[in-house]
């Protein structure tokens, strides 16, 4: 072949346009600087100090400490039951509301809502609420049925919290993946002789196999990258996350930290990798086609039944965890003194600086979610809708994030940052202000928003850029008057998602903070440890508020200024 | 209207896919030579992966050649980005930005160019006249139908005055009827418009309907240039004369050569055949026999016999073994002729200048 000039006259189309090219630069930049190189220092510091030089004796005596050997095996043991449950239930609720004919309204809220629920909670309420009912002082364990004595931290309460918080994102994933299950296939074998039971063993299941090892994966990173529950309800069993946590906060151990954050690293990258490249694939050549018709649901009693009890009793469980969280700010003495009283919402405000913690909490939060949406939205944008050479790494970079956990991002920043970059001082300025807060919020959320935005787009018919490109508009010009349009849905759901995100977030966030900022999140966890349960529910009742109302706002928003609203309309 | 006409000129232009299953790189669009001049209709044919939507993407500039140069009106492009470009595309799907309502829509390129409000209207409000869409202003590009969507795109690419129109499958969307009148349509406003079109179709009636010139492509390179008329009762090669209509092929030697005059044996039945300057005698060579150039008589040149026969209300369609070559013959107004049923002997009958012969 001879010598091709596309790749070349493409590049010098792309040079062309100055605004694109900054854009993939700065974007080129940022994710190197804030996601690949903290992670790159601590593998640089865990194999190599000034003194000793190149080493691998950093990782020889982590490995040498029982506690890190005993984190490790705890951590895969969670994760693993975590993963196995959550995918059950997901699977369970997901099946239900695809198969089964339950169309009460009831039911059909109860869905909705323990799906919403952990979106606008912090991560960790569940352990707070999992203590009142079940520990030593718990309504159940204790007023119910009189056991003085039930140890609800450890292993048990790590699993169950974990399970209860994470088995909705596996709802949404099994969900859809069902309804695109083509029924006349089940219908095939069913009309070939096979039993209920024996399609949804011989036809449905070998359907969602690798749908259901995507669910599993995703929760374990979930699970394994989890900091707060581990740390509240964990009491001495430890995870990798908590231990590095104490690692750096109690022993002064940066080296030893930086390694440990490395191996849990691994452990989360080489998950998302098998999730990413080798399920998510097999997921898709599966399940290629959309559901031809309406699914005939079944409404056999013998199966309809036990399915509906199950279900709802779950989710009414869900539901009792959360509300379990305003009535402990409410009561005098959780577990003995059930009188009402404000006192705990008086104390945050009075004696805890609440006012300061919401307003930091949510300044910061409010500053990172549009920088968050709209970076998200550009990235879509350049993955869907573009091509150059460095479109690749901006996508796995920014999808890469997702399986980071925030206690190795954490380490990352204070042994990337705390001396500026490469300890040169370029940028150490950010390290303890806001920015590094917001910047934080900002890559922990991105994910999320890039992903939704990429589905956004990839519905949107290439030619209606193109058409706009070819009547004289540049790059800037398409994405601001046609794309941003577009996805205007999109990115404000992903602007509240960034919100809440930021605003609930505590894994990172709570190794960088510095005194000058008070968190909700940080208090709530503090309280929580201490045991002041009133306080820390006074905290995160207040918290749920703020969340749950911006979702509200966000979904009253789009139905009012949304372009899907307006399009509908005119329909 | 439009403030120049521009001619378009390919040279060398090739584009280099990676397949996607084996991972290896095949050509596209395969150096090929265009020259379209201005004010013409042409229409880029051929089957589906042909590479005549990559050769419109790439005069577009959305597509970069790989080798070769393309010229508009007279300047080399290929490293213009496409709205640094004078081409103005209709698209397959109408593309019509959904959150805009038609006006909005016709005046988006206009409002890029800066141009001042008063001269948009005018504009917009003109060419909406010309595509039949006056007073529909304020719809949603939602509210329309098929037709009028396909209508707005065209309005939108018209007002710009581009030095060329490119269309790329515009009517596939559309049913059989509303084809029709489409395709008249944009025949008449490119007219009226007096600008240059590239019009990308596998549709042969379209093109043919459509076009000053055809180019045939297929397999990325250029199976033939030529008018409708030519490209039918010439064409070039077998491919050409497969894809346009029908044809029957009928093989053998030209045993005698006089001039343009000679004689091919078919079948070893002695065939008289005209347009055969080019062939050397005794070579092989194929003759290209349409459906509808031949009736089924009594008496005629071949011999064959009856393997279908079905009617059609305004033809007869046979089909007719000649040796083992299947022939088929599309014969009209049956009501006035002989009916020939199925295992009949019968002989084929046409004119020789009918007969084109590769």
């Amino acid at each position: 072949m001879a010598t091709r000039q596309g790749a070349a006259l493409d590049r010098k189309k792309l040079l062309g346009d100055p605004v694109m090219v900054t854009t993939i630069v700065v974007l080129i930049a940022f994710l190197t600087l804030f996601i690949l190189y903290p992670l790159a220092i601590l593998l640089v510091d865990s194999v190599y100090g000034p003194e000793t030089g190149l080493t691998g004796s950093v990782f020889k005596r982590i490995f040498q400490m029982k506690s890190f050997r005993t984190a490790i095996t705890n951590t895969l043991k969670v994760g693993l039951t975590v993963g196995i449950l959550s995918t059950l239930v997901g699977l369970l609720f997901a099946y239900v509301e695809v198969y089964v004919k339950v169309r009460t309204r009831f039911m059909g809220g109860l869905f909705k809502l323990v799906s919403m629920l952990p979106v606008v909670s912090p991560p960790f309420v569940l352990s707070l609420s999992m203590i009142m009912l079940f520990g030593k002082a718990g309504i159940i364990t204790r007023f119910l049925l009189h056991i003085y004595d039930n140890e609800v931290y450890g292993y048990g309460g790590i699993v169950i919290v974990q399970a209860l918080t994470f088995f909705p994102v596996c709802y949404m994933m099994l969900k859809g993946l069902l309804k695109n299950i083509d029924p006349s296939l089940e219908e095939a074998a069913r009309d070939m002789g096979a039993s209920r039971f024996k399609v949804f063993t011989s036809v449905t299941l070998p359907l969602i196999l690798p749908g259901l090892g995507n669910a599993f994966l995703v929760t374990f990173i979930e699970s394994i990258a989890d900091f707060a529950n581990p740390m509240i309800i964990g009491g001495s069993y430890d995870t990798l996350a908590t231990t590095i946590y104490l690692q750096i906060t109690g022993a002064y151990d940066k080296q030893g930290a930086a390694a440990m954050a490395v191996v849990l690293l691994t452990i989360t990258l080489a998950m998302y990798l098998v999730q990413k490249y080798v399920l998510e694939k097999k997921t898709a050549a599966t399940l290629t086609g959309k559901a031809s018709r309406a699914r005939m649901a079944i409404e056999d009693k013998s199966v309809t039944i036990p399915l509906t009890v199950l279900c709802s009793g779950i989710a009414l469980f869900v539901i009792l965890m959360y509300i379990c969280v305003p009535f402990g700010g409410l009561f005098t003495t959780w577990g003995y003194n059930f009188n009402l009283t404000t006192k705990w919402f008086k104390l945050v405000f009075t004696k805890y600086k609440g006012l300061k913690a919401f307003r930091d909490s949510f300044l910061l939060s409010m500053a990172s979610a549009p920088i968050t949406a709209l970076l998200s939205m550009i990235i879509s944008y350049l993955v869907v809708k573009r091509k150059f050479k460095a479109k690749g790494f901006i996508e796995f970079v920014s999808m890469l994030a997702m399986a980071v956990p925030g206690t190795v991002l954490g380490i990352g920043y204070i042994r990337g940052f705390v001396n500026g970059v490469f300890g040169t001082g370029f940028l150490q300025g950010i390290y303890g202000s806001a920015a590094i807060l917001i910047i934080v919020f900002v890559v922990r959320s991105l994910p999320t928003g890039t992903r939704s935005g990429i589905s956004a787009l990839r519905q949107i018919d290439k030619s209606i850029e193109e058409s706009a490109y070819d009547m004289g508009a540049d790059s800037f010009k398409v994405f601001m008057t046609v794309t941003l349009p577009l996805i205007k849905d999109s990115f404000l759901s992903g602007l509240v998602t960034a919100f809440v995100r930021s605003i609930t977030a505590i894994s990172a966030i709570i190794l960088l903070v510095t005194p000058q900022f008070l968190l909700i999140t940080v208090q709530i966890n503090e309280f929580a440890e201490k045991g002041s349960y009133g306080i820390a529910c006074a905290f995160a009742t207040i918290l749920i508020a703020i969340t749950y109302g911006s979702v509200l706002l966000m979904n009253l928003v789009i139905k009012y200024f949304g372009t899907s609203r307006k399009i509908k309309e005119a329909q | 209207m439009a403030k120049e006409k521009k001619g378009v000129r390919l040279e060398h232009i090739s584009k280099i896919y990676k397949d996607p299953k084996t991972g290896k790189d095949f050509y596209a669009v395969k150096d090929t030579s265009l020259e379209i001049t201005p004010g013409s209709f042409v229409t880029l044919l051929g089957p589906s992966g042909c590479g005549k939507t990559t050769t419109l993407r790439m005069i577009a500039g959305f597509e970069s050649p790989d080798e070769g140069e393309i010229y508009l009106g007279g300047e080399p492009i290929n490293a213009l980005t496409p709205n640094k470009r004078d081409t103005a595309m209709v698209f397959q799907s109408y593309a019509l930005l959904p959150h805009y309502n038609i006006y909005d829509n016709v005046a988006y390129g206009l409002k890029l160019r800066k141009l001042d409000k008063a001269t948009i209207r005018e504009k917009v409000t003109k060419i909406l006249k010309l595509v039949g869409l006056e007073g529909m202003e304020e719809r949603m590009t939602n509210q329309l139908s098929g037709g009028q969507q396909q209508r707005v795109a065209l309005a939108r690419a018209l007002v710009l005055e581009p030095g060329v129109l490119l269309f790329d499958e515009p009517l596939s969307n559309l049913d059989a009827k509303l084809r029709v009148t489409m395709r008249t349509e944009i025949r008449r406003i490119q007219q009226e418009a007096g600008i240059t079109a590239i019009y990308v179709t596998h549709d042969q009636s379209e093109a043919m309907a459509l076009s000053d010139q055809i180019i045939i492509m297929n397999k990325g390179v250029v199976a033939q240039i030529g008018t409708p008329q030519e490209i039918y009762y010439h064409p070039a090669n077998e491919f050409v004369a497969d894809f346009i209509g029908e044809a029957n092929f009928l093989r053998g030697p030209l045993t005698e050569k006089a001039g343009n005059e000679g004689t091919v044996m078919v079948n070893d039945i002695p065939v008289e055949v005209t347009g055969v300057a080019n062939i050397d005698q005794g070579a092989d060579c194929t003759l290209v026999l349409r459906p509808e150039s031949a009736v089924l008589a009594n008496q005629g040149q071949l011999p064959c016999k009856v393997i279908v026969s079905c009617f059609m209300g305004s033809y007869q369609n046979y089909h007719v073994m000649v040796g083992d070559t299947l022939v088929k013959i599309t014969d009209f107004n049956p009501k006035n002729k002989r009916i020939f049923a199925v295992g009949e002997q019968a002989y084929i009958r046409f004119d020789k200048e009918i007969i084109h012969v590769l």
